[in-house]
């Protein structure tokens, strides 16, 4: 099995604050990894770094087999211009928190538009593909319908079919349902495990425990900038070695 | 219990718990004598007005024959053309040096401030005289020895006043293009970017067409002084609405009645663009819940 993801000691600084210590991580093709932990303990700032959202400041990363925002020239490691990072971005797709829809587009207009602006695929194979992966989401019959005429659990789907659309190697998710209404984040958690059971690779940061034990390979507990302990699914929600997961697993499930 | 319920004023006839029907009373209104004051005050001074226009010193027979005369509604037409091209050109530098104020570079950024610092203070009217009079310090513009044309003959009233009123309202338009940029999420720039787009393409496509919603109204705004303003350029000789009436009452002294002919067209014109201005703002309003 091929590696999607590498990481190897990173290290990301916002200002003296030491956001993220010493990452390392490795996630096969294919695998879902989910990635649990207390509020501010670094979840999404690692997200956003193998998205290129935010930038290291030292260690190595690698998506898809490539080093993520330098260009390897014999001794020398060459910065990439915006354009060539924003060619790297397109091996991942990412879902966020709060949606982020273009809410003056329709749901129909929010899935083509990578694929025909960015891609510059045809608009007649791209609709296709997009009323195919709505389908999927099981919002086919929503096509026509802006943004706020959804509600939020219809609104992530849209967000995911969004993403999918782009056809990444990689789908990120940054707590997707935590904005939701409880009754609501079932649908979206039955859309992430259809795309897992496809064999995409995920890496999904998530409160919903169950969601990680019945879905993920493997589990990730961060705190603090570092990853505490990373394992079966089972063992780490379960068992946990660490006291400071046992903590964080008690605290989440009262 | 019954006193409880009685309206106010009716004393012991009023309705009572069981007979609680109001429609037979006279319902007395709260007396505002202070509007009714002001309503006559000012309808006295309207009149007053009125009256001294139609015994005044005014032909009205000659507003309404200088109202469609030639001179002036070639006038009018250039002051809607020039307000045109100068909004239309405003427009352009105004979203240019919006997004090069937010640059990262900060050589760009200070070019912007620059910009907006120099035409923002200083008058309108000494930009128009400056554009105008550049033969004084460039008496002839092109690449040397390549191409070269004398200033005087370049820089004729209509491209004083195009650069003069495009480049100043530039200044303007950048900042409240710069305010709606800065009013979308910065979520929205990021989900951009996920799916691959560039800067330039999410700004573009995605955050400008939702910035619009806040830069439309003042947009439309600037565009109706822009009429007004577009009247500075007589001045610098440029043909426009007012220039022309003034051409007209030098030669026949009719004063006050080319001022109403011109004020007419002013209002006619900014009248129609108010209700284009609205509807503009319904179609940016798309996918907000005002027209949901
Ligand atoms: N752009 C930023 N500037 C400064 N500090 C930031 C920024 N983004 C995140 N942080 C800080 O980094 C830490 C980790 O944030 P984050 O990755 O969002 O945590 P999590 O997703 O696990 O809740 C937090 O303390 C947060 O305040
Ligand atoms: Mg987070």
């Amino acid at each position: 099995m091929q590696s999607i993801v590498e990481g190897k000691g990173i290290n990301k600084y916002f200002g003296e604050f030491h956001a993220l210590k010493d990452i390392d991580l490795n996630v096969e093709e294919g695998e879902v990894l989910c990635i649990i932990g207390p509020s501010g303990s670094g979840k999404s700032t690692l997200l956003r770094c193998i998205n290129q959202l935010e930038k290291i400041d030292s260690g190595g990363l690698w998506v898809d087999q490539e080093l993520v925002g330098y260009r390897i020239d014999g001794e020398k490691l060459h910065e990439l211009n915006e354009n060539q990072i924003a060619k790297q971005r397109l091996a991942t797709g990412m879902v966020f928190q709060r949606f982020n829809l273009f809410p003056h587009m329709t749901t129909l207009e929010n899935v083509i538009e990578g694929p025909i602006q960015v891609l510059k695929h045809s608009p007649k194979e791209t609709r296709e593909h997009a009323m195919q992966l709505l389908d999927q989401v099981g919002l086919a019959h929503k096509a026509d319908s802006y943004p706020i005429e959804l509600s939020g659990g219809q609104q992530q789907r849209v967000a995911i079919a969004r993403a999918l659309a782009m056809r990444p190697r990689l789908m990120l998710f940054d707590e997707p349902t935590s904005a939701l209404d409880p009754e609501l984040v079932g649908e979206v958690l039955t859309v992430m495990r259809n795309l897992a059971k496809s064999g995409m690779s995920m890496i999904v940061v998530t409160h919903e425990l169950g969601f990680a034990r019945e879905v993920a390979n493997r589990v990730i507990f961060m705190d603090g900038g570092q990853i505490i302990e990373s394992g079966e699914p089972k063992a780490i929600l379960t068992n946990p070695s660490n006291e400071r997961t046992q903590a964080f697993i008690s605290a989440v499930l009262n | 219990m019954q006193s409880t319920h009685i309206p106010h004023g009716k004393g012991a006839d009023g309705p009572t718990l069981q007979n609680r029907d109001l429609s037979s009373y006279n319902v007395i209104r709260q007396k505002h004598y202070g509007k009714f004051i002001a309503s006559i005050v000012i309808l006295a001074f309207v009149l007053a007005l009125l009256h001294a226009f139609a015994n005044g010193n005014i032909e009205w027979e000659f507003v309404g024959r200088f109202l469609t005369s030639k001179a002036i509604l070639w006038g009018a037409w250039n002051t809607i053309y020039m307000s045109i091209l100068a909004m239309a050109l405003g427009t352009v530098l105004g979203v240019v040096f919006a997004i090069m104020r937010m640059s990262s570079n900060p050589i760009l950024r200070y070019v912007a401030k620059g910009y907006i610092w120099f035409f923002r203070g200083t008058p309108l009217i000494l930009q128009l005289l400056l554009w105008f009079n550049l033969a004084l310090v460039f008496p002839t513009l092109g690449i040397p020895g390549v191409l070269e044309l004398s200033t005087v003959d370049v820089m004729t009233p209509f491209l004083a006043a195009l650069l003069g009123l495009g480049i100043n309202q530039g200044a303007y338009t950048a900042e409240v293009v710069r305010a709606g940029l800065i009013s979308v999420d910065t979520g929205q720039y990021e989900a951009a970017k996920s799916i691959g787009m560039t800067r330039l393409q999410s700004l573009r496509r995605v955050v400008l067409p939702q910035a619009m919603r806040v830069i439309i109204p003042p947009i439309g705004n600037e565009f109706i002084s822009m009429i007004k303003m577009t009247s500075l350029a007589s001045v610098i000789q440029y043909s426009e609405l007012l220039h022309n009436a003034q051409n007209i009452y030098y030669a026949n002294a009719r004063v006050m009645e080319l001022l109403i002919v011109a004020g007419i067209w002013y209002v006619a014109i900014v009248t129609v663009l108010s209700i284009g201005q609205s509807r503009l703002e319904l179609h940016f309003a798309r996918g907000s819940n005002h027209t949901k």
